[in-house]
């Protein structure tokens, strides 16, 4: 998730001659994958142990604490639960981390997806009948105006020289008045509560059965890995993932280069609130079926900590989802042993410190490496096992 | 009154000594699980009007410790997470299990069929229907009105402020009542209405800050008695009233008895939301194996509701809330419940 190679230099001739197991050494050269994983597991084991530090303090035992998270995770409702949170902050993390990999800051996802989710919610209810289309309708809307609203700041970016930082917050905050105005317009109350009409069975994304409890996986888990996928393969093997990663990286020489850059700015923003559009949908889809105002919020937010901790990686922020969703489902159990579940928040803010600092300590050394591997190669004129160049990653 | 019995600030749960959630059988047979709304024990409103009703019953009832379980929401989290806490409650062994507020509806909808053994109450929701779940609602509107009367008697400046935690309907049933009774009593009030914050953000009922800053707004404004129908953040509202020399009316519980020392004197009043009565009914009736399924009402006429008038500044205008009061019992008044 670290040694990613352009593709582009000498080497890649030589490789095409060499054989699979010397190709995959060159890619991925054993120091550089130790280092890639040195960063986040060192990260989650300070983690663990600023945690404990903190449970002994307040007089909790650490092994206890972890045990009974643990042991939560693992029975069947919770699991599912978990999965089902994961799936949705990982859908978060990879709307913020498409504006990432272009410098763009996304921090709009949260109004994103809450105006899509009411959106599809909306359609989805006056829709009856239709089969799979009526679910096919609601994604459609829901990526729709997810990217309509990202859009906004895309423009205001690309025409205006509005920086997306401002306008995304500034815009996560007219969605919350829009999107309340538009429940009351839109909505039928339900005892206190206000909602959309609910999804007839159509509209419904079946779920996936788990032995041993009620509670079904989102069929959303689907999506969200085909994404993933689409992701990895866009991002890393296309002309176009190549010209989003050179805008971000270097944005004089992407001109110099040809890449239309404010069209690239656009189309990532687009592209960021499209995914973004989908953030609510799981639940909605799997679960509610209808928009409330008790709906779900906070998850744009957890998507950019994620997205960090993951580094921008599909495979990484996939295990940064899991990781964020077990501290935040296992810790329900921890008020039945009088711990305050707090502490999961706490591990989160450590673990998200703990990684941006590891990864900054680990790119120093990597490069403290390599001006090491280049002076052995000038003294010695022969090339050695070289680490592959510093990963072309935004950092925060 | 037995109103808000607990002074303390201390937010997270009554440790359950060590062990997991199985204890020791009581005699009593009773295990009650109380799942609270944002805020939760503490907040010196809501939630804390149902954990007096709690506190009342576990003292009548000499339940142990271990028969009572009391977790709290937190803000922003998803639907799987109320359901998930509610499960826990009847897995852990609570067999009479309460959820406080309306955010649980669609929870209780998911969870209550799978428990058919266990009894359920959900306060502020009449949604859903279900042969073990007790629907507890109360006529805010109605004790609105009683609090707008008494602001605008009490204003000196005909000027009178509501602020609401969040903008939903069932703080708009307080708004409506409190706007109706002022301009009953006093047809040339002038009325400032404001909310904290807007759903999703349901922040409004927990942030003190807020309260302070909307109150100081609407006393510059000109008014010098502010109704906070804002859970937690009424405490911010009465520390704006006490530095601007005005007046105040808390929400819920009595919150003359729970507020700080040094704000009681601002607080002429509650509007006394009695879900402490609420929550004991529903314990009792499943004591008494009485217990009653769908929607309960609780108004002025049962109770439900009500004014009241701790510290006595109120006293000279008493006569006329009562008969206020009166009218709205026999049916003289109509309070809207929609602004």
């Amino acid at each position: 998730m670290t040694s990613r190679d352009d593709g582009t230099g000498p080497a890649s001739q030589v490789r095409i001659r060499a054989g699979l197991v010397n190709r995959l050494r060159q890619r991925y050269p054993l120091r550089s994958v130790l280092l890639g994983f040195a960063a986040p597991i060192g990260a989650i084991l300070f983690a663990a142990l600023a945690s404990s530090a903190i449970l002994s303090l307040g007089g909790h035992s650490p092994g206890d604490v972890f045990q009974t998270m643990f042991k939560q995770a693992g029975k069947p409702t919770p699991f599912v639960d978990m999965v089902n949170q994961a799936m949705v902050y990982y859908l978060s993390a990879v709307a913020v981390s498409i504006g990432f990999r272009m410098n763009l800051f996304n921090i709009g996802v949260e109004g994103q997806y809450s105006l899509a989710a009411l959106g599809a919610a909306y359609v989805g209810g006056q829709l009856t009948g239709g089969g799979p289309l009526h679910i096919v309708a609601e994604v459609v809307v829901a990526v729709l105006v997810g990217a309509a609203w990202a859009g906004i700041a895309g423009v205001l970016k690309v025409y205006r020289g509005v920086s997306e930082v401002i306008s995304t917050i500034m815009l996560n905050a007219i969605a919350v008045g829009l999107g309340s105005y538009l429940l009351h317009k839109l909505g039928q109350s339900s005892g206190n509560n206000i909602q959309t009409k609910p999804i007839s069975s159509s509209g419904q994304f079946p779920g996936i059965s788990y032995s041993g409890t009620h509670s079904k996986i989102f069929g959303f888990l689907i999506v969200a890995v085909v994404l993933g996928f689409a992701y990895w393969f866009i991002a890393g093997r296309t002309r176009f993932g190549f010209r989003i990663r050179v805008t971000g990286l270097n944005e004089e020489a992407a001109v110099a280069s040809g890449v239309n850059v404010k069209r690239m700015t656009l189309v990532a923003m687009l592209l960021s609130g499209g995914v973004a559009g989908l953030v609510g949908l799981p639940e909605l889809l799997g679960q509610t079926h209808t928009f409330s105002q008790t709906a779900q919020s906070g998850l744009g937010f957890a998507g950019i900590a994620i997205a960090l901790l993951g580094r921008n990686s599909p495979i990484g922020m996939a295990l940064a989802a899991v990781l964020w969703s077990f501290l935040g489902k296992s810790a329900n159990q921890l008020d039945f042993i009088g711990v305050p579940r707090e502490i999961a928040a706490i591990m989160q803010g450590v673990i998200l410190l703990s990684v941006v600092i590891a990864y900054e300590l680990v790119r120093r050394y990597r490069l403290v490496l390599q001006q090491k591997d280049v002076a052995a190669q000038l003294a010695t004129g022969e090339p050695t096992e070289r680490d592959a160049p510093s990963a072309p990653v935004v950092t925060a | 009154m037995l109103l808000a019995a607990c002074g303390s600030d201390s937010k997270s749960t009554t440790p359950a000594a060590s062990g997991s959630g199985s204890s020791s059988t009581a005699s009593s047979g009773l295990k009650v699980g109380l799942a609270y709304d944002i805020g939760g024990r503490g907040d010196k409103s809501f939630n804390d009007a149902a954990a007096a009703g709690l506190d009342a019953a576990k003292a009548k009832y000499n339940l142990a410790p271990g028969d009572v379980k009391e977790l709290e929401a937190a803000q922003g989290e998803a639907e799987a997470d109320k359901e998930a806490r509610l499960t826990q409650l009847a897995d852990n062994g609570y067999t009479t299990i309460i959820a406080v507020g309306f955010a649980y509806s669609n929870a209780i909808k998911a969870v209550v069929p799978k428990y058919p053994n266990i009894k359920f109450a959900i306060i502020d929701d009449n949604a859903v229907q279900s042969p073990n779940l007790a629907d507890l609602t109360f006529a805010e509107e109605q004790g609105s009105f009683l609090v707008g009367a008494i602001a605008a008697l009490k204003s000196t400046k005909h000027h009178v402020g509501f602020i609401g935690g969040v903008n939903v309907a069932l703080i708009q049933k307080f708004q409506a009542g409190f706007d109706a009774g002022a301009k009953a009593a006093d047809p040339q009030v002038k009325i400032e209405d404001k909310y904290l914050t807007t759903p999703p953000d349901f922040g409004g009922f927990n942030d003190a800050t807020k309260g302070e800053t909307a109150a100081n707004g609407i006393y510059d404004a000109g008014a010098d008695v502010i109704f906070a129908a804002a859970g937690g953040s009424g405490s911010g509202v009465f520390k704006a009233a006490k530095a601007k020399g005005a007046k105040a009316i808390g929400t819920d519980s009595d919150q003359y008895q729970s507020a700080a020392a040094d704000v009681k004197s601002v607080i002429i009043s509650s509007m006394l939301k009695r879900v402490d009565v609420a929550v004991g009914t529903f314990i009792d009736s499943v004591k008494a194996g009485t217990f009653k399924a769908g929607n309960t009402v609780f108004d002025l006429k049962s109770g439900g509701v009500d004014f009241s008038t701790s510290g006595g500044q109120i006293d000279d205008i008493k006569a006329k809330i009562d008969a206020f009061k009166k009218q709205i019992i026999d049916g003289t008044i109509t309070v809207p419940t929609k602004p």
